[in-house]
Formats: C-alpha cells, structure tokens, sequence
C-alpha cells in the first residue's frame, strides 16, 4: 500500500496536490508552535486569544439554548443563567475583538504580506455584528419586537428589508443559528490559520521574529 | 423571581439615562462600555507582562 503519490497520475489528483499545498504553507510546527517570538509577550497580544474564548463560550451556551428552546431558557434558573452566559461572552467578546482590533490597527498589522489576515479580521467583525443582531431580534421578547421594529424602517430606507426581513421571526432565527455562526467560524479559522501561516505581527519598532 | 434573582437583576423598566452634548447623545450604558474598552487598551499596553520562569 502506498501512502504518497508517486506515479504522475496520482500526483494529478486534488486530494495529492491540496496536501502537498497545506504542507508547504502550514508545516506542523508552524501550525502548532510551542515558542513566540519575544514581543509577543505583551498584555496587548492577549486579546485575539481572548476574543476566540469569548467565542467558544458564546457557540456552547447557544447550543444549549438551541437544544432546550424559549420556554426554557425565558423560564427556568439553569436556562436564565444559560441565557445570561450567552449574552455576557457576546460582551466580552465584542469588547475583546474592539482592543485587539485598536492594537492591530496601530501596529499596522497588515505588514509583511499580512493584508489577507486583517481583511479576514474585518469582515469577521462584520459577520459577528450580524450574528449579534439577528441574536437581540430572536429573545423572544419585548425587547426584540422593538429592536425589529425600529431595524425595519432603517432596512426599508436603504432597500433590502423586503428580503432581510427583521421582523420575520423564523428568517432572523435561521440566520442567527446557522448562516452567521458559520461565517463567522468559517472566518475565524481562515483568520487564525494565516496567523499561523505568517506569523504574529510584530510591533512597529522590533524586528520580525525575535526569538525568545 | 427568586431572592438572589431579585438581588440580582437589573431594573430595565425604568427610563434610560443618557448624556447629551449638543447634537451628541449617547447612553451611559453604551459610553461605559466605551470607556471600559479604552481603559482595557491603555492598561493591556502599559501594564507589563509577567515574566516567564526560565526553562531547565
């Protein structure tokens, strides 16, 4: 049996040449490092890390809440303090995601081919705003038939509320619980894996990989 | 609502507070989270990383 492709037949195919690719641009110790380089100890390099706890906590408390539905989580103590956990990780991780958003941005941290790695932080942000939303429009409450219906003039005035319907339950539910945590996670492993690929930024005045 | 839960929760029934300024208004919930995270960022700069403990 043989493991690699050896003939030219079998070097043509996608399987071969995708892992021939992904070894080249993500060898195992740069996909797993066990050392940084030195300025990368520093408060202020923390918070990406802190942003993706934020995020695993917010994805299984929304799991919970998605296995046991409204009348649990709107009603019982373990389902309010559930409904709670959801809420506060998707505080601290906005407020995570602004600091290393502030950081990166005043490191210039699109240097040294890193362009790709913050668009992918952009538009994560973006796609997390959305999640965020579609999550206050699906409490179930008061509070989200408000939010909704102030979100739907905003939406009618610029021409997409006929399709993005905020105040289509069943829609932002959809949206909130499949299409945006997707995106979202889709974003966040290609944004961490060009991290990995190029390496932590370094700051403005230190020379690239420093070694401890 | 239990006891702890009544100790616990946050009155939203209340009207909001907010600040203006001129044409600016904002909340106080809204400009408290703002100020967290400025102070978050000055701290996470100056504040030093611990050290740490060398390898054998």
């Amino acid at each position: 049996m043989t493991t690699r492709a050896d003939s030219p037949a079998e070097r043509r195919s996608w399987t071969s040449r995708v892992r021939e690719r992904a070894e080249v641009a993500l060898p195992p110790d740069k996909l797993l490092p066990d050392r940084q380089p030195e300025y990368v100890a520093s408060w202020i390099y923390v918070f990406g890390v802190a942003t993706i706890a934020a995020l695993i906590f917010i994805v299984a408390s929304g799991v919970v809440l998605t296995l046991e539905g409204p009348q649990w989580y709107h009603v019982s103590a373990v389902g309010h303090f559930v409904n709670s956990v959801h809420l506060w990780s998707v505080e601290l991780f906005f407020v995570f995601m602004v600091v290393h958003l502030w950081g990166k941005f005043w490191m210039a941290a699109w240097r040294g081919r890193r362009v790709m790695t913050w668009i992918t932080g952009v538009v994560s942000f973006l796609a997390s705003i959305g999640a965020a939303f579609t999550g206050y429009l699906v409490q179930t409450n008061f509070d989200s038939q408000w939010i909704s219906s102030e979100a739907k003039d905003g939406l009618n005035s610029v021409g997409i509320g006929a399709w993005f319907n905020v105040v289509n339950v069943g829609q932002m539910l959809l949206w909130h619980v499949v299409l945006l945590p997707l995106v979202v996670g889709a974003i966040v492993v290609w944004h961490v894996l060009l991290v990995r690929r190029h390496g932590v930024v370094p700051p403005l005045d230190a020379r690239e990989e420093t070694s401890p | 609502m239990g006891r702890a839960d009544r100790l616990m929760a946050v009155g939203l029934d209340g009207k909001a507070h907010f600040i203006s300024w001129g044409p600016f208004q904002i909340s106080l919930a809204n400009l408290l989270v703002i100020a967290l995270i400025v102070v978050l960022f000055v701290l996470a700069i100056v504040l030093p990383f611990p050290k740490q403990r060398s390898r054998p």
